[in-house]
């Protein structure tokens, strides 16, 4: 497996707040990475900084071969890094369609917009019954399928979450981690998760880490760490 | 005069309040900037008519063809100059602007040592009638440009992709970003958009009044009424906004008093911002989209 996103020892915060503080972590090519923790640790942090929405404030991070540091964040969707962030953040006031026609908005996926619809439409059957529905109408499972295909639109090489199954009713989480698990299956994407689900993210990642005060406080296999007694006790609430 | 007369001189009215305050919706809409130095903009358009006519001899309907993108030169020259420095306090960003109109109208001043020009047109004081009806060709012709504006711009924004990245960036700017759309350089673009759209409202009200430095003022009053009846950053809001203004500007004044027309236009503020705080054609919950959480 070859390495496709490494973050080495990247600080990084808001104003003079540090948040991460020094975070090591990478993720192969054809992974499902988890990464858990509780309340305002840094997990969105680490994804907005991987992303280029927060600039770290020290540390290299390394995406395909390529050093992505720094860059801002609407350059580093080209290179095939997509983010679903925290809620989804659908343009609310736009047609779905309007939305999944942005996802490709970057140029190097521009020119493929009409085969990523039809691809993501496949995928989600439902956007395309939605298509002309302003995305703020959509309930919140569609919107999460909406926003996931958005990211999709850019055709990325890794997929990046951030709590997808946020304000799901249980049925409906489950059906987004079956979609997120087909996603992996069918497109050939490398996925980076982000959950408050332990036991859901840690079954469906191969690995995972646990990032506790703005570092990784342990990781390993996601099978492993799901029976491992400290994590259940701290996340699982068993 | 009776009703039917003053229903046109509203509307022509409103035309002329609609083009100036297109631009202004726009940029407020977008970069959520109050641009208080949009009047002096439409003033630059009008000097821009001005000296169109005294170096080349141009008739302003065709010197539009040349102040119009001077204009959006302009406006991405100050976004970049001015207000793009200080994107991080967007409150420095209005001051900015107030600075700006400052200095623009001094240094008009300063240039033509306030002589008051006017540009001469060869149609625009020709006036025709239907019955007892007037109608000024320089007045329906800027009634005319909104129109034709309000709908290339509606367009623009619903039907192109620059134009829904620019929707998006007015929407959530994170998401934006992560799009692939360059927020940074769609609020230069927009805010050139906007000056173009002010130096067309300038050049177009050229041939009507004497130039002076501070004729912005005449307009920009009236303007951000209608940006507040018509709804924040809304295309038909400016439009629709521009004539109900006009109409109650020219209904007060024929049947109250002429001298009233500001208390009407703060009437009109008041009671909107009371009853429908979104405007007539805003999106309603847009107006918080401006303090949630941006970058
Ligand atoms: N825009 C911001 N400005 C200032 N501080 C912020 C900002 N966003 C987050 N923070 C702070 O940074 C810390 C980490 O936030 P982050 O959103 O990364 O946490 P999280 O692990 O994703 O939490 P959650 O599970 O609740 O989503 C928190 O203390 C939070 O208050
Ligand atoms: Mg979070």
């Amino acid at each position: 497996m070859s390495r496709l996103l490494t973050v080495e020892n990247v600080s990084s915060g808001y104003g003079l707040t540090p948040v991460l503080r020094g975070v090591s972590m990478h993720v192969d090519t054809g992974e499902v990475v988890a990464v858990v923790g509780a309340n305002g640790v840094g997990k969105s942090t680490l994804l907005r900084t991987i992303t280029g929405l927060v600039h770290p404030t020290g540390g290299d991070i390394t995406f395909d071969g390529v050093h992505i540091t720094g860059l801002p964040a609407h350059r580093i969707v080209s290179h095939g890094l997509a983010m679903v962030p925290e809620g989804g953040r659908l343009f609310t006031f736009m047609t779905v369609m309007e939305n999944l026609e942005l996802g490709a908005f970057n140029p190097t996926s521009r020119e493929d917009t009409q085969q990523s619809l039809h691809e993501v439409m496949e995928l989600f059957p439902i956007l395309r019954e939605r298509r002309a529905q302003r995305a703020g109408s959509l309930s919140g499972g569609e919107r999460q399928m909406c926003a996931i295909a958005r990211a999709l639109m850019s055709r990325p090489r890794m997929l990046m979450l951030d709590e997808p199954s946020l304000g799901l009713s249980p049925v409906m989480l489950e059906k987004v981690f079956d979609l997120i698990r087909m996603v992996v299956a069918s497109r050939d994407v490398t996925v980076l998760l982000i959950e408050q689900n332990v036991a859901d993210a840690l079954e469906m990642a191969n690995r995972a880490y646990v990032i506790e005060h703005g570092v990784i406080a342990k990781t390993g296999p996601g099978a492993e760490m799901l029976h491992d007694p400290d994590i259940q006790r701290a996340y699982m609430g068993l | 005069m009776d009703i039917l007369n003053i229903l046109v001189v509203g509307l022509l009215l409103g035309g002329i309040y609609g083009l100036v305050s297109i631009g202004l919706n726009l940029i407020f809409g977008v970069i959520r900037i109050v641009n208080f130095a949009h009047g002096e903009l439409v003033m630059l358009g009008m000097y821009g008519a001005y000296l169109a006519y005294a170096t080349l001899g141009l008739d302003p309907y065709i010197a539009v063809l040349l102040v119009v993108p001077a204009l959006f030169v302009v406006g991405i020259i100050v976004h970049r100059l001015v207000l793009q420095p200080l994107h991080a306090e967007s409150n420095m960003q209005i001051f900015a602007t107030f600075g700006l109109l400052i200095i623009l109208q001094n240094a008009v001043l300063a240039i033509t040592r306030g002589e008051g020009f006017s540009v001469p047109s060869k149609v625009a004081g020709f006036t025709f009638g239907v019955g007892d009806i007037r109608v000024t060709v320089s007045r329906l012709v800027i009634f005319l440009a909104l129109t034709a504006t309000a709908i290339a711009l509606h367009l623009f924004l619903k039907r192109t992709l620059i134009g829904k990245s620019i929707r998006a960036v007015t929407q959530d700017r994170q998401a934006a970003r992560l799009m692939g759309i360059n927020v940074e350089r769609t609020f230069t673009i927009t805010f050139g958009i906007g000056s173009a759209l002010a130096g067309l409202a300038g050049v177009l009200l050229s041939p009507i009044y004497t130039l002076s430095p501070g004729i912005g003022g005449n307009f920009i009053l009236a303007a951000f009424a209608v940006v507040v009846l018509g709804g924040l950053g809304s295309v038909a809001g400016a439009y629709f906004g521009g004539m109900i203004v006009g109409l109650v500007e020219a209904f007060a004044g024929f049947y109250i008093d002429p001298e009233l027309k500001q208390a009407i236009w703060f009437l009109i503020f008041l009671v909107v911002l009371i009853v429908r705080p979104t405007g007539l054609f805003g999106q309603v919950g847009a107006e918080e989209v401006g303090f949630r959480e941006q970058n």
